[in-house]
């Protein structure tokens, strides 16, 4: 079952400039006549603008290949994403080794313009195509015991040449307590821009969870296991004081080494202002409920 | 003519300020690339950390000069105070990045400053820098003294091991990069420990 979400930002915020002036004109002369109600859009949705593909490729965290920011651009291109399979495993009811292909089978690829908010305080906006991972986890029919999902990366040492030195304890690995993996927001991406993934963004498919701080969106998956205790998560394991197993945006947690009460939106150039961070990167609405009763300062 | 004494007899012949000019084109450079958006899409994180990490390379090519002429009789000595004036400038610009171009709040800059120990040791870093910088002339060899001249600027192995642990824990994960920085500041202030101490006199 798709389209449990609808998309704040439109795709209106990716088309061209030209248009999308005329769009804003079309707003104002809605607003105007009166019928603004109509066109319901945070305040928000107007001034925030998908990065380009350039910037979306070209400024990645996927350590496999590297440390560097370009590093992912340069050398991901070694990794072999066809044929691709992800192991289906734990409290599920048709476990087993899914090709791409049947992972695919009865799923409504979206697309969703996402913020995404790096935990290293930069932001993007990035228009992804996917589909909800409560629809995969569906059609594997999790089991009633189960609380938590966990992801794994592929560890390719012939492909990936950053895993050679242990930056951090390979394979990477993540994880979503059960209610966040069902949430309609959560998507397993397949592709941004209306193109297939590219590697250095985590081809041929990945997880995209819009509220939590970028390293949880875990990429290249082919693994995922259900399961009743919580997963091992790897920045989680590195440093817990740094990472939280939850790891929501939250501009009112610092991270030890940074604040996180304002982040850098990439793509502004050399003097471009910092922004405000948004709690749960803005999709406060939408998630809070997960998290009720819960000590966000210590539940990091 | 060995290879030692060809170095030795251009440097006599070179003169050292052209230092400042060449080792100063990257820091124009990559101002430049970074304000006409050719640094990539985060041209303020790349500018804030070539600054610095240039600074320490220079940090680190002022510790080998002694050395090499200790151990391998190559003497580029009247380069070492253009070499440590230009490591004071790098840092310098990769403060005033951070501080205008990336954290931009006073607010959120002094609390960084006193909250986050990798940048409390970078500040700290740059402080031990500034005496050294401004004594790096002629007058201030004379009005110091070259006994005295010559302890306050052994601050230079404070500020680079500074430099390097700040290096070290303002990344990410377990990296290599900035554990070699590290293992060289400590190699070249290692160099300059009396070892040998004479023994302790024995009362009798």
């Amino acid at each position: 079952m798709a389209g449990r979400w609808t998309n704040d930002l439109t795709y209106n915020d990716v088309t061209p400039e030209a248009v999308f002036l005329n769009r804003r004109q079309l707003i104002a002369g809605a607003a105007a006549a009166g019928v603004a109600g109509t066109i319901a859009s945070p305040a928000l949705a107007e001034e925030l603008v998908p990065n380009s593909f350039e910037d979306i490729t070209n400024y990645c965290n996927f350590y496999e290949f590297g440390t560097g920011k370009d590093d992912p651009a340069r050398y991901a291109g070694a990794l072999t994403t066809q044929p691709w399979s992800i192991e289906i495993d734990g409290m599920v009811d048709n476990p087993g080794t899914y090709s791409f292909e049947q992972v695919m089978e009865g799923m409504t690829v979206e697309e969703r313009i996402y913020r995404f908010r790096c935990v290293e305080a930069w932001s993007m906006v990035v228009p992804w195509n996917g589909f909800e991972l409560a629809d995969l986890l569906e059609k594997v029919g999790v089991q009633s015991g189960a609380k938590y999902v966990a992801f794994e990366t592929a560890y390719r040492p012939d492909e990936m040449r950053g895993v050679a030195f242990p930056v951090l304890d390979w394979p990477y690995r993540e994880g979503l307590r059960l209610d966040e993996a069902m949430h309609p927001l959560t998507m397993m991406a397949t592709g941004l821009y209306g193109k297939p993934m590219p590697n250095q963004n985590g081809a041929p498919i990945r997880l995209v969870v819009p509220w939590k701080y970028g390293f949880k969106s875990i990429k290249s998956i082919v693994r995922i296991t259900l399961t009743d205790e919580e997963p091992f998560a790897s920045w989680n394991q590195a440093n817990p004081r740094e990472y939280g197993f939850y790891s929501n945006v939250n501009p009112n947690v610092d991270h030890p080494r940074w604040s996180q009460a304002t982040e850098r939106v990439i793509g502004g150039g050399l003097f471009a202002r910092r922004q405000p961070t948004l709690m749960f990167n803005g999709y406060e609405d939408e998630v809070a409920s997960l998290y009720e009763g819960m000590d966000l300062t210590q539940f990091i | 003519m060995t290879l030692t004494d060809r170095i030795n007899g251009a440097a006599r012949r070179l003169p050292a300020w052209p230092i400042y000019i060449v080792v100063l084109i990257p820091a124009v450079r990559l101002f430049y690339l970074g304000a006409t958006n050719q640094l990539g899409p985060e041209p303020v994180k790349v500018l804030e950390h070539e600054y610095g990490l240039i600074a320490l390379q220079l940090l680190v090519a002022g510790l080998v000069i002694t050395p090499l002429r200790k151990y391998a009789g190559v003497n580029l000595l009247k380069f070492r105070r253009a070499i440590g004036v230009l490591a004071f400038i790098y840092v310098t610009l990769h403060l005033l990045v951070w501080l205008v171009l990336d954290v931009q709040i006073v607010s959120q800059i002094l609390k960084d400053i006193y909250k986050r120990p990798y940048i409390t040791i970078g500040m700290v870093g740059f402080l031990v820098m500034l005496p050294l910088a401004l004594t790096s002339n002629n007058w201030s060899v004379r009005k110091l003294g070259a006994a005295t001249w010559r302890r306050l600027h052994q601050l230079t192995y404070a500020a680079v091991l500074l430099g390097a642990v700040h290096f070290v824990m303002l990344s990410k994960g377990f990296q290599l990069e900035p554990l070699l920085y590290l293992a060289a500041a400590l190699g070249l202030v290692a160099l300059r420990v009396k070892w040998n101490r004479r023994p302790l006199p024995q009362n009798g």
